[in-house]
């Protein structure tokens, strides 16, 4: 990134606020500047997709670069106005994957003139900056949504209990779809859950580290503390089992597992996290034909091959990254629309991979991790218990959803059918991570308008 | 909680590492067996995803790409698909290439690392060379009077050029159309069905993949062998050979359909086409030296490419003497292509001299710069040039007196043999019949072709089958287009 100058962009305290001790920079024009940055960027790409295929500038270049940059310009007037002193980077972050997602489903609706997502998932960008500067705007202080935690996760378990009820797609009931309209809310659901597991943790964490009974090494904390987040989280995955949306489940047992030691302290959580997800993970692989499956195909992944039926998806996969070697074949110039099924969704990573190399995808996930390590600053940075580990658990939960994803498509873990933060096609995934970035940068603020230079424990 | 925080990041750091190191293994690492999956369908897609060079007959391409906008991009298109299809074969998405689209596929497709500006460039760029053009020895008038003149019968023509090698007409009958074969769809795969379900065979090379028996076409390699030998002396000497010629060693009787054979000389023997004067004269010659003439035409080669294979013509050189009089005119286990006739007529029309035979002239690449030509072709010598001399007179007496006379071309010499192969249990199939010949305009210095033709014949036709009858038309068809 840009080197951070001290000159640009940081304005003096307003006047009618009492000038703290030692204010952390505001760094707003840093930011303007990365976000003009990533719009560049995306409509680079997106011109090199019309160029690499028809030899000619797309026709809707500009209309585009102007909707990702008015979109753009604000959101960031949004954190200009109500969170002057949030991280700089969170939002060209957000900007960029989000640009870029939407040049790689351009890019694969070329190949697919049946089936075009790009303008549905313009549209839902736009309503998920729409939702950004509205948590922006209207939540003053991160702190009010410790008040709702029960609201949120009675809203969470319908969510989740819903799609139960509409036939499922592909396996999986994971979907409320009317007409040709479709969202997932499992995905809105985990920010409910992530708000909920903080609050409770941040109210309980001295009573479930410290009291109930110890056993070997592990202190247990009394069952009337624990039962209620226990009971929330095995009806969370219990119904995603049932509904078979085993990423979402695995992910929810991993923020639960994060947020509990990051409240309590206690490595045994982690022990007994690992203990259980291992338990779970082979129980589940074994009795469910579904992810049976996916386990073998993760196993051998070329077995289908070999058996005369052709390419799997996840073979197709392999193929696509292999294609793109170190260098990429350039945007627009790789053939991973082969992978059929969920080439704009579950394997959007792979046009990037083939399409932008190695080097392109490296860069794709170190912007993820720019992003997570944001949040736990943020989440560092943040003063009250409630805030570190609403940030904490909202960084978490990117980080794995990409780990969960990306490890799947290139064959690292098992693939589960989860959505790319950002990049993949999808409304509701695209709606929820704008949430995120809009509650971090909340907590952002508030983290470093109150820092005094020294991270507060 | 801020130790834990930090021992959380690590955490989500630790899976980061993993993505990009699980990243580089796929990429790097695996990449290159990943890229050679037989399932990964990229190197077709990148192989169909320019246009393929083209081949030309006398500067004009008689093949062309079609874009059709799918995965497999460009499909093959063929002008006189048909009467090209023994020279071009086929480049099927489906089924993959044949003959020249084969032979020279690397060249067409633009895989050759000769296209490439500079050495291993394209190893760096990624880039993909434009496919090259092939320039074949075809002359376009000659082909298509041969093809035209095979008509809806059965059989194949071959034409070359005798002081060089060129090949002038390759045809075989009944064909197809390569373009049918091109893409990988439904329509292409019942034509791929229909066309090697047919019982004709149309998409066998009749010209150069398929054998006959040649006949009386062979006794010009007899009479080349008996002259060379020193067991014919003198043209118009009678042979002291009987009517009919018990053959050595056993109790059958040859015959001839000819009248005048008993102590014929070599010259009337020819003009008769004697079945017992040259089933005596191979005889008298010997297994070797029979043998070694057949070989020096190009018999017994199972080497010879054009540039794609040419299927072996055979003498027998296992043989008792029985064996060896049937040999010797054209029966038993003597086979022909009837390239190989062709260059038996070159060989005479030669000087006794042949070179083998080509089709690419030239090759070039898409900007029509050489790649590569096809440069002198070694020659071989056949026969002493003495002997070929009194082929050459033997030859043209049969257009002229003999049973070649549908032949005659006014303003030039022509030198023809006549053939009519009997084959079957029994001799029950329908009779081949051969004509070879050489043609030499008035104004040439040399003889510029020699042709071979062969016609399968039919039901309806058996009772006028003879090379003179059937097949000689064809051929001064044929010379008299190559003349021009």
């Amino acid at each position: 990134m840009t080197k951070a100058g001290t000159g640009t962009g940081i304005t003096v305290a307003q006047a009618d606020t009492p000038a703290p001790v030692a204010r952390l920079p505001r760094r707003r024009g840093i930011e303007l500047a990365l976000i003009v940055m990533a719009v560049l960027l995306s409509v680079f790409g997106y011109c090199n997709v019309g160029l690499a295929q028809h030899g000619t500038l797309p026709p809707g270049a500009a209309g585009y670069g102007a909707g990702l940059g008015v979109l753009a310009l604000l959101a960031h007037l949004a954190v200009r106005l109500r969170a002057p002193w949030a991280d700089p980077l969170l939002l060209p972050i957000g900007v960029l994957l989000n640009g870029l997602g939407l040049v790689l489903i351009y890019r694969l609706d070329l190949e697919t003139p049946g089936d075009r997502a790009a303008p549905a998932q313009l549209v839902w960008s736009t309503l998920g900056v729409a939702l950004f500067i509205v948590v922006v705007l209207l939540l003053r202080d991160h702190r009010v949504l410790q008040r709702y935690a029960y609201v949120c996760v009675a809203a969470a378990l319908v969510l989740l209990t819903v799609p139960i009820f509409f036939p499922a797609v592909n396996g999986a009931r994971i979907w409320i779809r009317i007409d040709s309209f479709s969202i997932q809310p499992g995905e809105f659901a985990k920010v409910l859950l992530a708000v909920f597991f903080a609050s409770y943790l941040a109210a309980n964490r001295s009573a479930l580290a410290y009291a109930g009974r110890r056993v070997w090494r592990l202190q247990l904390p009394t069952g009337r503390v624990l039962g209620p987040i226990v009971a929330v989280w095995l009806v969370s995955v219990g119904v995603l089992v049932l509904e078979r949306d085993l990423g979402t489940s695995l992910l929810f047992f991993g923020l639960f597992v994060v947020l509990l030691y990051v409240a309590t302290g206690r490595t045994g959580w982690i022990a007994v996290g690992l203990l259980l997800a291992s338990l779970g993970a082979v129980a589940v692989g074994w009795l469910e034909p579904h992810v049976h499956s996916r386990v073998e195909d993760w196993l051998r992944p070329f077995a289908s091959i070999e058996a005369g039926d052709g390419p799997n998806q996840l073979a197709q996969s392999l193929f696509a990254f292999a294609a793109g070697g170190v260098t990429g074949t350039g945007l627009g110039l790789g053939h991973s629309v082969l992978i059929g099924f969920a080439v704009k969704s579950d394997f959007i990573l792979a046009t990037a991979g083939e399409e932008l190399g190695f080097l392109g995808l490296t860069a794709i996930f170190l912007l993820y991790a720019l992003l997570v390590e944001r949040g736990y600053r943020a989440g560092l940075g943040a003063r009250d218990p409630f805030g570190r580990l609403l940030a904490v658990g909202l960084s978490s939960i990117v980080a794995l959803q990409v780990f969960v994803i990306a490890g799947g498509v290139t064959g690292l873990i098992p693939l589960t059918g989860m959505a790319m933060p950002f990049l993949a096609q999808g409304g509701s995934s695209v709606v929820t991570n704008w949430a995120i970035v809009a509650l971090l940068i909340r907590v952002s603020h508030a983290a470093r308008s109150q820092a005094d230079g020294r991270v507060v424990p | 909680m801020t130790r834990h925080i930090r021992h959380a990041a690590v955490f989500c750091a630790l899976l980061l590492v993993a993505l990009v190191v699980n990243a580089a293994r796929v990429q790097i690492v695996q990449a290159p067996e990943y890229d050679d999956n037989p399932a990964n369908r990229r190197p077709d897609i990148a192989r169909y995803q320019q246009p393929r060079g083209d081949i030309l007959v006398g500067g004009e391409p008689v093949t062309g790409s079609r874009d059709t906008g799918e995965h497999l991009r460009f499909e093959r298109t063929y002008a006189d698909g048909p009467m090209y299809a023994p020279i071009t074969g086929f480049a099927s998405q489906a089924y993959g290439t044949t003959l020249l689209e084969h032979a020279e596929d690397g060249l067409l497709s633009g895989a050759d690392p000769l296209l490439a500006p500079l050495p291993l460039w394209n190893d760096v760029t990624g880039a993909h060379n434009p496919g090259g053009d092939v320039v074949t020895t075809i002359d376009g008038a000659a082909q298509r009077a041969a093809f035209e003149g095979l008509g809806r019968r059965k059989g194949a023509v071959a034409a070359i050029e005798p002081s060089t090698g060129r090949v002038l007409a390759l045809v075989s009958t009944p064909s197809y159309d390569p373009q049918s074969l091109s893409g990988n769809g439904a329509a292409a795969s019942r034509t791929w069905d229909r066309l090697n379900g047919d019982p004709d065979k149309p998409m066998l090379n009749r010209a150069v993949r398929r054998t006959y028996p040649p006949g009386s076409t062979f006794k010009v390699v007899t009479a080349a062998a008996a002259l060379d030998a020193g067991v014919v002396r003198d043209l118009d000497a009678p042979t002291r050979s009987p009517d009919p010629y018990t053959l050595p060693g056993t109790r059958t009787r040859l015959t001839n359909e000819a009248e005048g054979c008993r102590n014929a000389s070599l010259r009337e023997a020819f003009e008769r086409s004697c079945n017992t004067v040259f089933a005596k004269l191979g005889v008298d010659v010997g297994v070797r030296g029979m043998a070694a003439t057949a070989e020096a035409f190009g018999f017994n080669d199972a080497g010879l490419r054009v540039p794609f294979a040419v299927s072996r013509s055979t003498f027998d050189t296992s043989v008792d003497r029985a064996q060896l009089g049937l040999s010797s005119i054209g029966q038993y286990n003597t086979r022909a292509t009837p390239l190989q006739m062709a260059m038996v007529a070159a060989a005479v029309a030669g000087g006794g001299r042949v070179r083998s035979p080509y089709l690419v002239e030239r090759t070039l690449r898409a900007g029509g710069s050489l790649v590569a030509t096809a440069g002198s072709r070694p020659t071989r010598e056949v026969m002493r040039p003495a002997t070929a001399a009194r082929l050459k007179e033997l030859m043209t007496g049969v257009v002229e007196k003999g049973t070649g006379a549908n032949a005659a071309i006014r303003g030039a010499t022509v030198g023809g043999k006549t053939g009519t192969a009997q084959h079957g249990v029994g001799n029950s199939g329908t009779p081949y019949a051969w004509f070879v010949s050489w043609a030499q305009g008035d104004r040439d210095l040399e003889p510029k072709v020699a042709v071979a033709v062969v016609v399968e014949g039919s039901a309806a036709d058996r009772d006028d089958i003879s090379g003179g009858g059937l097949a000689a038309p064809i051929a001064r068809a044929v010379m008299e287009a190559a003349l021009g």
